[in-house]
């Protein structure tokens, strides 16, 4: 039997490959483009349909390929097109609207001559060559020493660091699988897409002189065909905003087409459940994911191979195996992403986790808010079950296996296990105490596993790549990566995955590109309606479920919000408990009642009516809510109250005592008044004011009658000479 | 549980009909499916949906209907369908407007979206306006963070809106609902 997965499998590879390689001609040029919610609502649609007019119109229909990818996640710079010609890399376009698309096509794909205003983050200028050390933990122990900063004295002594524009310790480049053996480190040289391996000082030596200096690849050394490294750069190429990135999760979003199995299988998919059918030892998966330290990514971090291990022993003939794909965290979208981008790996995933703990049939619960998501893992579903990789005897192992959707239909709460298990039976979407825990009594009562979409992404790597390799790309407590959705005030806004333990001052200044508009960063928050606001102080701490939790904060998730100066803590605090109190599903009195009485006080305190009492009740009103809420909703909930409460006591203080916003952003505790020396006397704010209190002839300065404004702010708006100030 | 069991009801042949003419053919099929499902219960949130998805909202006699077609207490089923965010009990506007309230929204000023929406069509949210082509409500978030703010207008999903841009984008839809109709 187990000859026969093997057997199998290879078959679907090669079909694979047949079908792939038929699709792109050797000298054809590539053309990509990306299709996700995002994407599409920033114009891509319309970038696609230009570009098949324009390839109809030049009748090179069969030189010029048309591909749809996922998103790779650069949000602020979408839409994203990617242009390859034959032999070469592929040069990433930003923003790319009708107009652009003509000279795109025009200039670059028939021409061959890339249009360089377009290109994505051009700003960041391309050099003569870029360095990149891999310092992920297997090479930076291996290699003894601080090879960059030994390259670097090198190149001076040699008189050589004209030619090198940067050297980069960079995360790493996931090529540690077949070079496990003996001593190594990891070097890449940009633009040349060359990998070398390095043993000792030695290679570097060869690698300046016959490289760097002589121009002329060292062939020795260089790393041949690896899955990550060979693709590293048709995969991205902007890697100024990736070299700081491990791409796990996300290995294939924005890369392959995810409506195409056989690109996915091209790309070693399905690889690891084979594996795992043939080696037909169920115990094997849940030690390999144990030892992995992989832990659960929708926020609550409970050990993966625990939870897997507990619903494998449970005594049942019928076991059951969820996807909560309920995202439903304001700020968050990495579930989305990867549903959308690469949903194979996350049905494989699943697939594998089911067979794990011994259930046959399995269940993505998906937001009916995310229609393209279900879309493409409803394909997925259907594809897999034509190629025998779902549905009875998988890959002729005896193994029965299926899935279906469940559509969330918009509550919060759902996200929390025992809610969602209630929804999938078609009921109201309200929690129960646990224990019994659902490993035990799930759904109908079954021993059922529920984890998160970002998880399942990561078990098929795991099974590949090894436990061992997964665990040291994150910290000791915690394997792997995490994706964050990065967005708020900073530059680039986007999907941004991660190893666990890197600081978040690298995540928002080094990937992220800092706070816009050179403003001053106030506040990082992480983990949604259910986390804390992180001020300054705490940008050094490394990202992790531990840590955070230590700062008073969460991991959530993985949405993290940049907030500046002018943000008002106690308003985002208000944001959150809003949030939270409209989605209380009102069950359990601490969290239903709690949360609307804090509501009212946070409400009195931006309304200018708070007093200093104000505060302690809040923070009595929040503790008790955090102990005596029946779930994770609730207890929760009072999180973004008690951490700014905390780290911003002063914002509070200025409502409650002074009357005052800091942040100028409680309506009620503002002044508009018209700065003299500015004003022109253009009567602008005069004629758009609703309840006409500005008073001032034309050419002369204008004033603002206190006692009868509204503080609606239209007046800033429409001063073009700035000279209206929120007071 | 088990397959419904057969309705007690005296008239239950006219019940029946009268619950299928009001869900329509293809419903009545898709509920027919579900009833022979192992835990038909569990999906009467996927025939909700369905019948939002053909009617754009849940009316009361579809929920009774769906009770007498799945035969699960129509109190479940008005329970289940008041609990849910995405389920709309009334008729919704030919354009509805849903302005996204996730936290990089607010952040980037989707508060202020929505006052010059209520400004300009002159209803509050969760209403429609008195010609019934804008209703107005908040969405939750939307999962396009990056490009905030956010709205859609049924579909279609607008990025980056501005205040200022919002009679231009008023005047599209309404242009487009009177070439729609003559």
């Amino acid at each position: 039997m187990a000859g026969r997965v093997k057997e199998l499998y290879r078959e679907l590879v090669e079909r694979a490959h047949t079908v792939t390689s038929a699709a792109q001609h050797e000298d054809s040029t590539v053309i990509q483009v990306g299709n996700a919610t995002c994407e599409n609502a920033a114009g891509s649609r319309e970038v696609l349909h230009e570009f098949r007019k324009y390839i109809a119109a030049s009748g090179k229909e069969d030189r010029i390929v048309l591909r749809e990818t996922g998103c790779t996640g650069r949000c602020s710079c979408e839409p994203i097109v990617g242009v390859t010609r034959p032999g070469q890399t592929m040069v990433k376009y930003q923003k790319v609207d009708a107009e652009a698309t003509h000279r795109i096509f025009t200039q670059h794909v028939l021409e061959g001559h890339p249009v360089p205003d377009l290109l994505l983050d051009a700003q960041m200028g391309t050099s003569p060559l870029k360095l990149l050390f891999c310092r992920s933990r297997r090479c930076a122990d291996s290699m003894q020493g601080d090879y960059a900063e030994m390259c670097r004295e090198k190149l001076a002594d040699a008189g050589l660091d004209y030619v090198v524009d940067d050297i980069v310790s960079a995360n790493c480049f996931g090529l540690c699988r077949s070079e496990m053996v003996g001593r190594l480190g990891h070097l890449m040289v940009l633009p040349d897409k060359v990998v070398y391996r390095l043993r000792n000082e030695a290679d570097l030596d060869t690698i300046i002189a016959q490289h760097i200096q002589g121009g002329r690849i060292v062939d020795t050394l260089r790393i041949g065909d690896e899955p990550f490294s060979g693709r590293f750069f048709e995969m991205y190429g902007d890697v100024a905003f990736f070299n700081r990135q491990d791409r796990i999760a996300l290995r294939h979003s924005g890369v392959i087409d995810p409506e195409s199995l056989q690109e996915y299988i091209a790309e070693d998919g399905y690889q690891a459940l084979a594996a795992v059918l043939e080696r037909d030892d169920p115990a094997w998966v849940i030690e390999q994911v144990s030892r992995s330290r992989l832990r659960g990514r929708g926020g609550g971090g409970y050990p993966t191979g625990t939870k897997w291990d507990m619903a494998r022993k449970a005594q049942a003939d019928t076991k059951y195996i969820i996807c909560n794909a309920d995202e439903g965290d304001p700020g968050a979208f990495m579930d989305r992403s990867m549903l959308e981008g690469d949903p194979f790996s996350v049905l494989e995933g699943l697939t594998i986790g089911g067979y794990a703990i011994g259930a046959r049939k399995g269940f993505f619960y998906i937001r009916a808010e995310y229609p393209l998501a279900i879309k493409r893992i409803q394909h997925a579903i259907d594809q897999a079950r034509l190629n025998n990789l779902l549905g009875p005897d998988i890959l002729g192992s005896g193994f029965d296996f299926d899935v279906e959707i469940r559509l969330g239909a918009g509550a919060f709460v759902c996200g929390e296990e025992t809610a969602l298990i209630h929804s999938i039976e078609g009921r109201r979407g309200e929690p129960r105490i646990r224990p019994p825990y659902p490993t035990e009594s799930g759904l109908w009562g079954k021993p059922t596993v529920i984890n998160n979409v970002e998880t399942f992404a990561n078990i098929a790597v795991v099974c590949d790549y090894g436990a061992d390799w997964f665990a040291n790309i994150g910290t000791a407590e915690s394997g792997g990566t995490k994706v964050f959705a990065l967005a708020g005030k900073v530059e680039h806004t986007g999907m941004v995955e991660v190893p666990m333990g890197m600081t978040l001052r690298e995540i928002v200044f080094e990937i992220g590109g800092g706070v816009p508009d050179g403003k001053e960063l106030k506040a990082v928050q992480t983990g949604g309606p259910a986390g804390g606001c992180l001020p300054a102080k705490w940008l050094d701490l490394p990202v992790d479920f531990r840590t955070l939790g230590e700062a008073g904060s969460i991991m959530g998730s993985g949405g993290m919000i940049v907030m500046d100066e002018d943000d008002c803590m106690v308003d985002i605090a208000k944001f959150f408990l809003v949030f939270s109190q409209d989605e209380s599903c009102g069950k359990c009195t601490p969290c239903r009642e709690g949360s609307r009485r804090m509501l009212e006080i946070l409400e009195r305190i931006t309304g200018g009516t708070g007093t200093p009492q104000d505060l302690d009740n809040l923070e009595r009103l929040a503790i008790l809510m955090q102990k005596s809420s029946l779930c994770g909703l609730g207890r929760a909930a009072p999180n973004p109250v008690l951490s700014t409460l905390r780290e911003f006591r002063d914002e509070y203080l200025a409502h409650v005592e002074e009357q005052r916003c800091p942040a100028h952003r409680c309506v009620a505790l503002l002044r508009f008044q018209i700065d003299p020396e500015k004003c022109v006397g253009c009567t602008a704010c005069a004629r758009n004011c609703p309840v006409l209190c500005i008073q001032g002839k034309a050419k002369q300065v204008h004033e603002i009658d206190q006692s009868r404004c509204i503080k609606c702010g239209r007046c800033v708006e429409v001063c073009r000479f700035s000279a209206v100030d929120r007071l | 549980m088990t397959h419904p069991t057969p309705a007690v009801t005296d008239h239950w042949d006219q019940v029946r009909e009268a619950a299928e003419a009001v869900l329509g053919d293809e419903i009545v099929e898709y509920i027919r499916t579900a009833a022979a499902q192992p835990e038909p219960a569990s999906e009467l949130i996927s025939v909700l949906h369905k019948v939002q998805a053909r009617y754009g909202y849940l009316d009361t006699e579809h929920l009774d209907a769906v009770a007498q077609l799945l035969q699960v207490p129509a109190a479940t089923v008005s329970g289940v369908a008041t609990f849910y965010h995405f389920f709309r009990l009334n008729k919704p506007a030919r354009y509805s407007i849903s302005v996204c309230m996730g936290t990089a929204c607010y952040v980037k000023g989707a508060d202020k979206v929505v006052n010059r929406l209520q400004e300009e069509l002159g209803i509050d949210i969760g209403e429609t306006t008195s010609d019934g082509l804008f209703g107005l409500q908040q969405a939750r978030c939307l999962g396009t963070c990056g490009l905030a703010p956010v709205m859609m207008v049924n579909d279609d999903v607008l990025s980056r809106v501005t205040p200022e841009a919002i009679p231009a984008i008023l005047d599209r839809y309404a242009k487009q609902s009177r070439q729609d109709s003559s």
